[in-house]
């Protein structure tokens, strides 16, 4: 089981990032949340901002956690399913703290972009001073709070920097329209730092994207 | 309990007097059937349980599969045995009768109480046999559909059912989306595949190659074509379960003895073992009855009837869908479950999708699988908070 929301511990921080991708989305809008877990990022958004809110889970409690919940729920995986699904149906679609598992981060965030005309995406920054610093002095895969497994074991295959996804958003021919990087207790980084700062006191980076217009 | 004895062919006394509630449609209610004829007078054979609320939201139908019949939670009233969906129907279960008014109806070419070949056709006073026009998954839904009239029901808060009984759900939902308020398909297919009408199409040949079907006039003549439908049982009844499951249970062990015979014997427990689904099945179904409701499966194909595309059948829909496979059931795939999602998902609806890990085969839905009842479970439960049950506290 790889991709799947539930995979990262719940610390303070997935909370606090879990409320940050909610306030991206607009009142009534249709959602879907690929790597859902047990649903409550689309429990807190259905519950506070009244969307339409649908998701896709790897796993088979997390699907049996969000039916019971009384969400639509299905059990897909992010790297295949998001293929069936057509295009523009959805206002949003959300990739919260899954990016990283997947197998393929570039085909994935095209399906988004694809589904939907706008998409959120959170992800753990590999590019923050302590993992830097765990690399660089240690010699050894680093392991923090929010990236808690051991290299030989981790689900996280795909993990990137801030400036890494800035750039794979230049890739898939998307355009930022927000984007917000939060330190280990969850403050935001000043708006008006340098992207060099971000990607080295960012725990986490959440992203708000568009498609490009067709010029 | 009627007489269980051969000679009086026990399933032909239901079909022309059920132990069930039954609707007459008479001369002013035709049935406009797929096959481009009308049928009347028609019978449909029904039980309920539970109550139903004043508003009339909680009704339920339930759709049984191919040779299914209507008893879905009281014993059978030739066999003695539980209803089918023991595991899932009565108090405190998903399907809570205390909470739900659960509708169950024989389907239209049955042999339980519904018109199906083995009723009496009242142009000639002998039973339909072969002259009952070809009925369709939509004919029994139409059918269905009159009955929740007469019973006074506008919107089915859930329509369910595994099998064949997916396939009417689907059905339902494509011709009556806004009566629809959830739906469950389950272990089911939007179309027969290839595969799938290959095995009916082998028992349909058993059955006819029996002397004593007489094509298709056995009843008349008094004989019945047991063998051949105890063979075509056996062969179905193989697709219903998985390799491993069978594996599991029967293995290579012999039945009662040390060594084998080297005779045509049953030597193995699963011969026994299919032998006895065989014999039984004779004693409580209508052999003209499984060669229309397997052509019934057969003909299904609810893209071919939207200009081939499935999501067109669905364009719109209101109605909240939880799909349900199972993951060694290989007569009715997840692949073609997953078809069903992918074409609810195009056409918008709200849908949830389960895949329930387990290796019981086909069957499984009839059987008691925790993750499966706690889907159903949950997914009711939270269709009823939407249709704003829980609130009036049901029945």
């Amino acid at each position: 089981m790889s991709q799947s929301g539930g995979e990262m511990p719940q610390t303070a921080l997935t909370r606090i990032d879990l409320l940050l991708v909610a306030s991206m989305v607009e009142h009534g809008a249709r959602v879907l949340d690929v790597g859902c877990g047990d649903g409550e990022l689309l429990r807190l958004l259905s519950n506070t901002r009244n969307v339409d809110a649908r998701g896709v889970e790897i796993s088979q409690k997390g699907v049996n956690d969000c039916v019971t919940k009384g969400l639509s729920v299905v059990q897909g995986d992010a790297d295949v399913d998001l293929a069936d699904y057509p295009d523009d149906g959805f206002d949003y679609v959300i990739l919260s703290q899954t990016l990283q598992a997947t197998r393929n981060p570039r085909k994935v965030l095209e399906q988004m972009m694809r589904i939907g005309k706008r998409a959120i995406v959170s992800f753990p920054n590999f590019g923050h001073w302590r993992i830097r610093w765990q690399l660089a002095v240690r010699g050894r895969m680093p392991i923090t709070e929010n990236l808690s497994y051991a290299w030989y074991e981790t689900p996280n295959i795909h993990l990137c920097t801030i400036k890494d996804f800035v750039n794979l958003v230049d890739v898939v021919d998307a355009r930022i329209l927000r984007a917000v990087a939060m330190n280990s207790s969850g403050a935001q980084i000043r708006v008006n730092a340098p992207w060099w700062a971000w990607n080295l006191f960012g725990e986490q980076g959440v992203f708000l994207l568009e498609r490009q217009k067709k010029s | 309990m009627t007489d269980p004895s051969p000679d009086t062919h026990s399933s032909l006394a239901e079909a022309a007097q059920p132990h069930s509630q039954v609707a007459v449609f008479d001369g002013s209610q035709p049935l406009a059937m797929t096959a481009g004829v009308s049928l009347s007078p028609f019978t449909i054979a029904y039980q309920t349980y539970g109550e139903l609320n004043a508003d009339k939201s909680n009704a339920i139908l339930l759709c049984h599969a191919l040779t299914g019949d209507q008893h879905v939670a009281n014993s059978h009233p030739l066999t003695g045995k539980p209803g089918w969906w023991s595991a899932l129907v009565g108090p405190g279960r998903p399907f809570d009768t205390q909470k739900f008014f659960i509708i169950c109806s024989n389907v239209l070419g049955g042999c339980m109480g519904t018109t199906g070949p083995a009723s009496i056709d009242p142009t000639t006073g002998r039973p339909y046999g072969l002259t009952l026009p070809m009925v369709t998954i939509a004919d029994m839904v139409r059918a269905q559909a009159m009955l929740i009239d007469r019973l006074g029901i506008d919107t089915l808060f859930c329509v369910a059912g595994g099998s064949m009984g997916g396939m009417q759900v689907l059905q339902w939902a494509a011709l009556y989306p806004e009566r629809v308020f959830s739906a469950m398909p389950i272990a089911t297919a939007a179309r027969h595949s290839s595969q799938n009408i290959a095995f009916h199409e082998v028992g349909r040949q058993a059955v006819m190659a029996d002397p004593d079907w007489r094509g298709g006039r056995y009843a008349e003549q008094g004989v019945r074509p047991a063998k051949g439908l105890a063979v075509a049982r056996m062969a179905a009844h193989i697709t219903y379960l998985s390799d491993e499951a069978l594996q599991r249970k029967f293995g290579r062990k012999l039945q009662d003895r040390a060594e084998p015979t080297f005779s045509f014997d049953a030597d193995f427990q699963i011969e026994n073992y299919l032998r006895y689904q065989g014999s039984t099945f004779v004693d409580r179904f209508d052999a003209n009855s499984y060669l229309y409701v397997t052509r019934a499966c057969d003909y299904f194909d609810l893209a071919g009837d939207y200009g081939g595309s499935l999501a067109r059948a669905f364009s719109g829909a209101k109605t909240r869908f939880c799909v349900v496979s199972f993951t060694s059931d290989w007569l009715y795939t997840t692949a073609e479950s997953r078809a069903i999602v992918h074409a609810l998902n195009a056409g918008g609806a709200p849908v949830s999708f389960v895949e329930i890990e387990t290796d019981k085969g086909h069957d499984a839905f009839l059987l008691e699988e925790p993750d499966f009842i706690a889907t159903t479970r949950g997914f009711l439960r939270g269709a009823a908070r939407a249709r704003g049950l829980s609130e009036k506290g049901g029945a």
